[in-house]
């Protein structure tokens, strides 16, 4: 019973961990198979937390909070479009400058304007998501295994959660059922062929680089106002560049991003619960060295246990009009 | 209704300093096809990418049909009716046909209410104009025939009056083209009116209607095919009398020179892309390797130039082993008497951006001759690629400029000029004459002649057949890595062309 129980808040854990990373790495989805990479999710979730947190903590408002956060990051996708889709830059450029300039100015900002070393004022529970308890979670939670399993993983997320899962098949839906799809997964791969069936190379690249904002916007604002009270310099640590990993895991498909993201959302939820743990034969793991597994596993994975990832093939290359 | 189906009326075009179309008028008839022949670099590809919405042309009308139409994209091309079908394809490899043929034209946001009629128009086209094609076959799964055939389908789907194909026939078999043309035949019968784009004098006299040539970005004539000659055409083509056809006399093949046993390569992904195969070529003979691109012949020429690792096999040069399954050096073959010409050129054969005589020297960089000390002795490399240049009618002739500036004939003459002035013993040619115009294709045959005509074992590898059946003396074909047939050059096309496809090639081994 006690391991049903660790077994339950380590599957709660991994969902909360995992968020985040399903709906960068959803992000990422759309703008590579549209042929732009983006290197620049970490940024654009960092500034997205950082506008989250500024916004709900002067308007008190979770929406508003939202709103900023999706706001900054649209804005911060249309930098990354226009140099590397108008001006047809590097795209890998671009996305390091994205996260340099963004991971330097929210604390420069933020200690401008609130004086509390880069962070923003904690957020009452006005200005943060609630958790959603879902119908009867109370009632159940005493029936043997289903009840926790209903009450203890499924239950009590915040609303970010579940729309991050939700994410998943409508991103399929979108990428595999509709119109705006099958274009955009086309220009990912044969630009020259969207554009001589008439369609715009340029806007529909635009398109799929404002998705990406949109979801990374959604995702930064989960940290600073789901996850914490807040927001901290530096919070998204890495994140946005595992979701780039686990796109690259779940070779561009959105049903593997799921897994990819739980994955890595486990190694890291385990870190957390069991830094300073002494282990069977093992004995006591050092901290950095929990905190370093999803990051090792990550390369041997990449490295040995996938196969091979094929990138959309017009990914990275910006579109010029041959001769 | 007009009689023409497209009048192009004072179209001028600049690229920069490049006048790539100048005040250019064309009337195509309806129902016609309509050949456009040119040397590479004439214009014909912009012309058509201005008449499909790629460019904007700077000045001149354009008139469908009777009206002047301003066609600003692709999408105001295909409104007008104008359907076109690249030289490189424009498909999505990893789409099934259906999804191609949907693309741009899907009729909703969301595509299950689409495919069900596209699949019933699909039908329909298939039937009408014998296009068979199975929906939902993806792409990079079916031969380039099918492929083409798909282009010609998403023109079709789209309602397309007029169809413009540029170069269609570079990527097919003998036998694959035919089947073009009969559908490009088909097409004109229904009322449909093609413009061809080709540089193959051949096709034009086969197919068309009447043929427009141009020349250095003008429209030099139209001619109704019937009352005009190939001799004629070319000489249009080029601005002066080309000979056609390669003189050469009788080969007096002495000592084997190269010989090749039993060689298989295979590809990055292990593809087995070269299968056993077993040649020799002798002193003062050209041995010509035909087929289809992509079945072996590009790494077979890597195999044994010592760029890529052979499975299997041995390789005699000059009666010594080459180590091809492990270490062949290709700066070694070379001392050796080993000279390659690469296919690409592009990308093997020179460094675009180096000056014209860094590439005369590539590769042979650390001839003492070359060197003065630690350093190049650059007055010599500037002396030695202007001798070259002169040799070979290298234009311009300065060996200071960008390769990169330079005509795709004259960048292979570069090429050409390094390999063959080193006097190897043995010359390997990938492609002599790709994208090279057809007065510098003659200077190109008459060299590697030449080179036979001194002794030296020359392997010609080529997918256009027409080049090796006037250069070979011997030809083998290759097909899915084997060489599945060997012929002499006054074997008819027809018999090349079963073997090229694999038809007759398969009974023969069987045998």
């Amino acid at each position: 019973m006690e391991f049903f129980q660790t077994f339950i808040e380590l599957a709660q854990s991994t969902v909360r961990v995992s968020t985040p990373l399903i709906l960068a790495a959803l992000a990422g989805l759309f703008t590579e198979r549209a042929g732009v990479f983006d290197i620049g999710l970490e940024g654009k979730m960092l500034g997205a937390a950082f506008a989250a947190g500024t916004v709900a903590y002067l308007t008190q408002s979770v929406t508003m909070g939202l709103l900023a956060a999706v706001l900054v990051s649209v804005l911060l996708s249309l930098v990354h479009g226009y140099a590397s889709i108008t001006q047809r830059g590097s795209q890998i450029v671009s996305g390091v400058a994205i996260n340099f300039v963004v991971a330097g100015s929210t604390v420069i900002l933020g200690e401008a304007w609130f004086r509390q070393g880069g962070r923003t004022p904690a957020l009452t529970e006005d200005g943060r998501f609630g958790r959603i308890t879902l119908p009867f979670a109370d009632a159940v939670r005493e029936v043997p295994i289903l009840g926790p399993l209903y009450s203890g993983l499924l239950s009590g997320h915040s609303p970010l959660t579940y729309l991050a899962f939700l994410m998943v098949p409508a991103s399929w839906w979108i990428l595999y059922r509709t119109r705006f799809g099958l274009r955009l997964r086309a220009v990912g791969e044969n630009p020259g062929a969207v554009d001589t069936a008439g369609i715009s190379v340029i806007w529909l690249r635009y398109r799929a680089v404002i998705c990406c904002g949109i979801l990374c916007g959604i995702a930064g604002a989960y940290l600073s106002l789901s996850a914490n009270a807040g927001f901290t310099k530096g919070m998204t640590a890495g994140k946005g560049y595992i979701a780039l990993a686990a796109l690259i895991f779940a070779k561009w498909r959105p049903k593997n991003i799921l897994f990819a993201c739980l994955l890595f959302g486990f190694l890291d939820a385990f870190a957390i619960r069991y830094q300073g743990y002494a282990f069977p034969l093992i004995g006591k793991v050092p901290v950095q060295f929990m905190q370093a597994l999803p990051y090792i596993l990550t390369v041997i994975l990449l490295a040995g246990f996938i196969g091979k990832a094929i990138p959309p093939k017009a990914g990275g290359v910006p579109y010029v009009k041959e001769r | 209704m007009s009689e023409l189906a497209i009048e192009l009326k004072g179209i001028d075009k600049s690229f920069g300093l490049v006048h790539a179309n100048r005040n250019i008028n064309l009337k195509v008839r309806k129902g016609t096809i309509h050949g456009i022949i040119g040397e590479n670099g004439a214009g014909k590809s912009t012309l058509m990418s201005i008449l499909y919405g790629f460019y904007q042309a700077d000045h001149g009308d354009i008139v469908i049909d009777g009206k002047t139409v301003n066609i600003r994209d692709p999408n105001a091309a295909i409104a007008a009716g104008i359907g076109m079908v690249h030289q490189h394809f424009m498909l999505v490899e990893n789409f099934t046909v259906l999804e191609n043929i949907m693309l741009g034209a899907e009729e909703s946001q969301i595509l299950n209410a689409g495919i069900t009629k596209a699949r019933a128009e699909l039908k329909r086209l298939e039937k009408e104009y014998a296009l068979e094609v199975d929906p939902d076959a993806v792409i990079e799964e079916l031969p380039v025939g099918i492929q083409q055939r798909v282009e010609i389908l998403k023109a079709l789907y789209r309602r397309a009056d007029i169809l413009i194909l540029d170069e269609p026939t570079g990527v097919l078999t003998p036998p694959e083209a035919d089947h073009l043309f009969r559908i490009l035949g088909q097409l004109k019968d229904e009322g449909k009116t093609v413009l061809l784009i080709t540089h193959k004098l051949r096709e034009i006299m086969a197919i068309t209607d009447e043929v427009s040539v141009m020349r250095r970005g003008e429209m030099v004539a139209t001619r109704t095919t019937k009352d005009t000659s190939v001799e004629e055409l070319a000489e249009l083509m080029v601005g002066r009398r080309v000979l056609l056809r390669v003189e050469k006399g009788e080969a007096k093949p002495a000592d084997v020179k190269f010989s090749v046993k039993n060689l298989t390569v295979r590809d990055s992904r292990g593809v087995t892309m070269v299968d056993d195969v077993s040649f020799d070529i002798r002193a003062g003979e050209i041995v010509g390797i035909a087929g289809v691109a992509g079945n072996g012949q590009s790494e077979l020429l890597e195999a044994i130039s010592g760029i890529r690792r052979a499975k299997s096999g041995t390789v005699l040069l000059n009666g010594s082993p080459i180590d091809v399954t492990g270490n062949a050096d290709p700066a070694e073959l070379r001392k050796r008497g080993l000279a390659h010409v690469p296919e690409d050129r592009h990308h093997v054969g020179l460094v675009l951006k180096f000056e014209e005589s860094e590439n005369a020297i590539l590769g042979y960089h650390d001839d003492p001759k070359y060197r003065k000390g630690l350093l190049l002795d650059v007055d010599a490399i500037r002396a030695d690629a202007e001798e070259k240049i002169a040799a070979y009618d290298i234009r311009p002739p300065n060996p200071r400029l960008k390769t990169a500036n330079f005509s795709g004939g004259n960048q292979q003459k570069i090429v050409l000029a390094r390999e063959m002035e080193r006097n190897p013993d043995v010359l390997i040619i990938g492609q002599p004459t790709r994208g090279v115009d057809v007065g510098a294709i003659e200077f190109i045959h008459k060299r590697i002649i030449e080179m036979r005509d001194q002794g030296k074992a020359v392997l010609l590898v080529s997918v256009e057949l027409d080049e090796i059946r006037a250069l070979s003396d011997r030809i083998l074909v290759m097909f899915a890595g084997r060489v599945v047939g060997e012929r002499l050059p006054d074997a008819t096309e027809g018999e090349l062309g079963l073997l090229m496809a694999g038809v007759e090639g398969r009974k023969e081994a069987a045998e």
